[in-house]
């Protein structure tokens, strides 16, 4: 049997989840695949939703909005995908990427709606189950993505994407632009550093760790994980456990 | 005799929608009728608007839903005028309700009927580009949604009387007579679009890659017969080289056509072009055209995008016959360039942008109403008062008194609501029945008991998916007490049941797996709120548009999908909570700032209806700009009208003038500001509570450093002239006057038409010509844009002998002094070098915004302004004088620069929106919105930032220190900032993350 992908849409209530039910309508026939959330703007799509639908298993997560120009609450999907392009550079650490989309369809936009959802289908078919479904998971990437659902809550994160707009295209607290090369710099070692530290956190919550051990967990060089370890101990959130010979060990507070 | 609290409004275009919704939020009884079987008119068949691009589908739907809807407005449809009698304040009107032959409270819209119709019609919504049954709604989203029986193609076979499950055929339902009181009446019929005749010389009717331009919306339109690609209708190819003609049946004295401007059409074409060119990008657009006239808001900037952007390329050239090439169907143009060569040309297709003609039935209308058209057969109407006919209680909106945009039709829309509610003031509610609604059952902390109904919509759902298999599934789900399937959940017979059943088994929540929210779930609601459950404790599950119709060929797959939405739905419900709709209390009082014409129209249409109203006027004297203009071009006298306002003004015991002041505080919001001004030469003090603001600051005149205006005597502004022409008969010494347009207008520093400037200077032109008709006038021009009427003076002045040469923004007019005299130097388009000597210059210096002040007001209300600096509406096209901050409206030449009629018209429209919320006592907040937890808030105030209306604010609160807060009546729930935030503090009722995450961990 062929593999049918599972797939969850969060729709808009004003133009995309619309523009379903004129494909409805207009009796335009696509796959059964997915299942829709509505809420009534994109902009409410806290990216934490997309990590929590992704760890269940799910095979492809589909956002769908106003177009640019159309949101019914003026800019919320201006919002919507800020926060969607911060969600794809996580995945992107772990190749997940294209598992996850973001679209506008309108109101009027039936076959369109039809015609998107399709492809992503086939798209998702073709990259196959995802690693998280079924009985016996990649508890590698599990963790990956639960890392990452816990860094796009972070302060650091939320705030960068809260600001982008206002920053980079109105002006800061200075009256300047941020030019967008130099925030997409901060933003990037952002969401690395970010990923790394709730990576360490995941691991050191139900073992406790030296730097070494988690630069082999982590695949990643000991003199970073040893940098970001040192913030988290001062965010207070490890601590020393013990000290086993010349190396410390570390726990989770 | 006694006035009633009911009102006519004849048409249901975005208009008369629009005029509806502002009555019937007022407080009164409104009568909608329309003449077809689907309200929306012509917007609901565009694809996009202008100049945003705007889904016109996206933003129109939400109005008519809201109009289909509302408690207070009674819609009819297949209507038909039969005679009017009474006066302003009580009339009676008869009206023929045209049978559909559908019984419209049976027919669920499911369209069953139209797909088994053997009878394929023509579809006069897709402008007859594709087929359609007899038995048909005009378009998907039609509100109201019932079908209708189409007598002239039906043959009546009872196929569709057997196929209606919900029994709503009923091929013997007569037409109905039905009489009406009303204390006021709107007319907002629309227009018609010119149809070139049959052997016209564009080959429209005979090549078949000759459309018009609102069938090329359609082809546009996603919706649309094409589904949004552009085809040739002769051979279903893609067409590259696309033409437009501009002016068709518009600015025609042959008498083929209408003498007037259409006005609309330059905007609209430019549109059309960019937005084929966006759908397929080997379309390669050329537009054909007199003058553009892009006289509107940021409508200059579309133009050279269009250009720029898009490639569109502008041909000034009138083409006058169309011929084609038997072989390949394309056609051949000829046509002449400026400077006389001529050319010939083949296009793959021929778009003709036909004008705007008065409604068919206007000649009809007329007579049974009483009321004047002007010469063209549109509805005549006050010269100051662009919404009033010639009877009182009759006003007019959109269309029918002349050609018009969107925007402006919404204006008028709200401006005849607004005089309805000077003339009706004192019935609001007289007519109004308030349903008693039993008391809320206490549901909180109680177990959830949910009920699941699932409805078979006749085959809708029940042939494509297994429907006592849903049921039985829900019944098997936790919380779940109750499942059961009903024919159609919609009729009025199962909200009976549903009722019942929730009694019988104390039902906590309701599901109801059928169709969409979006139509249904406040009928729904409707329903449990009645059974005395609050209407929030309610979900739907879409097993209809986007499960049984969409996956027609997989039962099974279908079904498990109706199964997995029904179990996300009843997680979701599982976490549902009752919500209330906050009340706030309103005061019924009003500030104006400003008080030119626009702000004491506005104040004193508020001080006639008893509303205490304050006007701010920052300089000694009323009057505003409009102290600088005598008359109007259509002969209106602004002086003699300016004095009586003012008198009126002054006079009035519910105005409070304060002049030589400024606002120092605005404080509060929607239905509760309270707000300091510091007025008079002594800088007193005073401070006073009020519900609503108008802002009608105004806007001031290009104050010209070109052209020698500082530095030679004779060179003039045109209101510098306008009042030698009015107060002296200097004129009669000047042999030779030239004036100037576009002086400080749609240039790099002002991007926009000033919109006045041209019928300004044609004005001034004939008078002074009528004065001495022995001095020549010469007026240097971009593009002449004399729109609408104004095209009759236009006309009158070249018949006069005035003489209009065109200059390119790259080659301005020099003048060198020589003497006394002034040597006007212009280089015309196709580098004639023209010399003039003049004794006189006149320039027309355009509108700019005042900066410094709109920035000042700006900040103290939150509202923002466009790059121009003028004020920026809520929504260009549909909320045209409302602010996005609820409360706070927009009018005048503040907005952007506009004629005093069109300032009058947003005055009375700021009035009408404001009287939506200063007709209540109190105003009732949405239930859906968010909510900030004070306790894991920081305080950094990202969430404003992210708030698109001005809901949050940070105080200082006595335990948590500086937090943000959100002011209920603000919000609209969109939850931007909950998505946003950093501490997880924000939430958003009915859309909790916790009922998110349950759909989503239910999901599997």
């Amino acid at each position: 049997m062929t593999f049918e992908p599972k797939i969850l849409g969060f729709l808009c209530n004003w133009c995309s989840y619309a523009g379903a039910d004129l494909a409805g309508v207009s009796r335009i026939q696509y796959p059964p695949n997915m299942r829709v959330i509505r809420v009534m703007c994109s902009g409410r799509i806290n990216p934490v939703f997309i990590f929590k639908t992704l760890l269940t298993g799910i095979d492809g997560v589909f956002v769908l909005g106003c177009h640019p120009g159309d949101c019914h609450y003026l800019e919320g999907n201006y919002e919507a995908e800020k926060k969607f392009i911060m969600v794809q550079k996580f995945l992107k650490i772990v190749d997940f990427d294209k598992r996850v989309r973001l679209d506008w369809v309108s109101a009027s936009e039936g076959a369109r709606f039809a015609k998107v959802v399709s492809e992503f289908i086939d798209s998702i078919r073709e990259q196959g189950p995802s690693p998280l479904s079924g009985e016996n998971i990649d508890q590698e990437l599990f963790n990956n993505l639960k890392a990452m659902e816990n860094s796009v809550s972070s302060d650091r994160i939320r705030a960068l994407v809260g600001r982008q707009r206002k920053i980079t295209e109105v002006e800061n607290e200075y009256g300047e632009k941020v030019p967008i090369d130099e925030f997409n710099a901060i933003f990037d070692e952002a969401i690395h550093d970010e990923f790394v530290r709730q990576r360490i956190l995941l691991s050191l919550s139900t073992k406790v760790l030296s730097v070494k051990d988690l630069a082999a967990e982590l695949k990643l060089d000991p003199s970073e994980i040893l940098e970001n370890m040192l913030t988290l101990k001062s965010r207070g959130e490890i601590d020393y456990q013990s000290i086993d010979g010349n190396t410390p060990l570390y726990m989770r507070i | 005799m006694e006035k009633v609290g009911a009102v006519l409004v004849v048409g249901a275009g975005i208009g008369g929608s629009q005029t509806a919704l502002d009555l019937g939020d007022a407080g009164f009884k409104v009568y909608l009728l329309e003449s077809t079987t689907s309200i929306g008119g012509v917007m609901a068949q565009l694809d996009k608007t202008f100049p945003t691009n705007d889904c016109a589908m996206c933003i129109v739907s939400p109005k008519l839903v809201e109009t289909g809807r509302h408690h207070n407005i009674d819609l009819s449809i297949n209507c038909k005028i039969l005679d009017v009698t009474g006066e302003a304040g009580n009339f009676t009107v008869r009206v023929l309700k045209k049978t559909l032959y559908v019984n419209m409270d049976n027919c669920t819209g499911c369209g069953v009927c139209g797909r088994a119709c053997p009878v394929e019609a023509i579809d006069v919504f897709n402008e007859k580009l594709s087929k359609f049954a007899a038995t048909a709604v005009k378009y998907p989203q039609a509100v109201p949604l019932v079908y209708a029986i189409n007598k002239d193609y039906c043959i009546g076979c009872g196929i569709c009387k057997g196929v209606c499950k919900a029994n709503a055929v009923e091929y013997d339902l007569e037409d109905e007579i039905i009489e009406l009181k009303v204390g006021g009446i709107v007319l907002s019929p629309g227009y018609d679009e010119y149809i070139p005749p049959e052997g016209n010389l564009y080959g429209y009717g005979k090549y078949k890659n000759v459309v018009t331009s609102i069938e090329f919306e359609r082809i546009l339109s996603a919706s649309g017969p094409y589904t949004g690609k552009v085809l040739r209708p002769s051979d279903g190819d893609i067409p590259e080289k696309v033409a437009f003609l501009q002016c068709i049946g518009s600015r025609d004295f042959t008498g083929n056509g209408q003498p007037y401007c259409s006005s609309v059409c330059c905007m609209y074409t430019a549109k059309e072009a960019v937005i084929a060119h966006e759908h397929m990008h080997q379309i390669r657009p050329t537009i054909f055209s007199m003058d553009i006239r892009a006289y509107g808001k940021d409508f200059d900037k579309y133009i050279i995008r269009a250009q720029d952007e898009y490639g569109v390329r502008y041909i000034r050239s009138r083409i006058s016959s169309v011929n084609e090439d038997p072989e390949t169907k394309d056609l051949i143009l000829k046509y002449e360039t400026e400077d006389g060569k001529i050319i010939q040309e083949n296009f793959e297709m021929v778009v003709l942008s036909v004008g705007l003609n008065p409604p068919d039935d206007a000649k009809y209308l007329a007579d049974k109403f009483g009321i004047e058209l002007n010469e063209y057969n549109f509805a005549k109407t006050d010269i100051f008062n662009p919404v009033q006919t010639t009877i009182p209680g009759i006003f007019v909106c959109g269309a029918f008194s002349s050609p018009k945009d969107i925007p402006e039709t919404v204006t008028q829309a709200s401006a005849a609501a607004g005089c309805v509610n000077t003339l009706l003031y004192e019935k609001r509610d007289t007519l109004i029945t308030e349903k008693t609604l039993p008391p809320e059952i206490f549901v909180a902390g109680q177990p959830p008991r949910i009920g699941v109904f699932v409805c078979h919509c006749g085959v809708n759902i029940g042939g494509y998916v297994d429907v006592p298999q849903v049921v039985k599934y829900a019944k098997s789900l936790p919380n779940v007490v109750l499942a059961d399937q009903n024919l159609y959940t919609c009729s009025a017979d199962t909200q009976t049941i549903i009722k019942d059943k929730i009694k019988e088994y104390s039902l906590n929540r309701v599901i109801v797996a059928s169709c969409t929210p979006r139509t249904h779930e406040p009928l729904f609601q409707e329903t449990i709120r009645e059974a005395g459950l609050n209407r929030y404790l309610f979900q739907m599950a879409n097993i209809r548009d986007q499960c049984s119709w969409v996956h027609m060929n997989q039962y099974k797959e279908a079904t498990e999908k109706s199964m997995d939405l029904v179990r996300m739905a009843v997680n979701k419900a599982r976490n549902i909570q009752p919500l209330e709709r906050i009340k706030l209390g309103v005061t019924p009082k009003t500030l104006v700032i400003g008080g030119g014409i626009t702000g004491m129209v506005a104040a004193l249409n508020f001080a006639n209806q008893n509303f205490e109203t304050f006007l701010v006027e920052k300089e000694k004297e009323l009057g505003g700009f409009a102290r600088n203009i005598y008359t109007t071009l259509e002969g209106g006298n602004v002086q003699a009208f300016l004095l009586d306002l003012i008198e009126q003004v002054k006079a009035h015991a519910n105005i409070h003038v304060f002049t030589d002041a400024k606002i120092e505080i605005i404080n509060g919001y929607i239905g509760n500001f309270k707000s300091v001004v510091i007025h008079g030469p002594e800088n007193t003090r005073a401070e006073f509570e009020h519900g609503v603001v108008v802002v009608a600051t105004g806007a001031k005149e290009y104050e010209p450093n070109e052209f020698l205006y500082n530095t030679n005597d004779n060179v003039i502004t045109q209101s510098e002239f306008e009042k030698v022409i009015n107060t002296t008969d200097d004129i009669k010494n000047k042999k030779s006057i030239v004036m100037i347009q576009c002086v400080g207008s749609r240039n790099e520093e002002h991007p926009y038409c000033s919109k006045m400037c041209c019928a300004e200077a044609i004005k001034n032109a004939i008078l002074a010509k009528k004065q001495s008709p022995t001095t020549e006038i010469v007026i240097l021009f971009r593009d002449v844009r004399t729109y609408g009427f104004k095209e009759k003076y236009y006309r009158m002045a070249r018949e006069a002998g005035i003489v209009f040469i065109r200059y390119d923004e790259d080659n301005p007019p020099e003048i060198v002094p020589e003497g006394s005299k002034l040597r006007v130097n212009v280089v015309t388009p196709i580098k004639d070098n023209i010399l003039i000597n003049s004794d006189l210059v006149v320039l027309s210096v355009g509108i700019v915004a005042q900066k410094e002040d709109n920035e000042e007001l700006g900040k103290l209300l939150k509202v923002p302004l466009n790059n121009d600096n003028f004020f920026l509406e809520a929504h260009v096209k549909l909320r045209p004088v409302d602010f996005a901050t609820e409360g706070v409206f927009v009018a005048g030449l503040a907005h952007c620069p506009k004629t005093i009629e069109d300032s009058i018209s947003q005055a009375n429209a700021a009035v009408s929106r404001a009287c939506t919320i200063l007709s209540k006592d109190e105003i009732e907040a949405e239930g859906k919105i968010a909510s900030i937890d004070p306790a894991r808030c920081s305080g950094c105030g990202m969430c404003i930032d992210n708030c698109a209306y001005n809901a949050i604010e940070l105080i200082e609160d006595r335990r948590f220190g500086s937090v943000a807060i959100i002011n209920s009546a603000l919000c609209k729930g969109c939850g931007a900032c909950s998505g946003n935030c950093r501490c997880a503090a924000i939430d958003v009722a009915g859309f909790s993350s916790k009922q998110i995450y349950a759909m989503i961990t239910g999901r599997l």
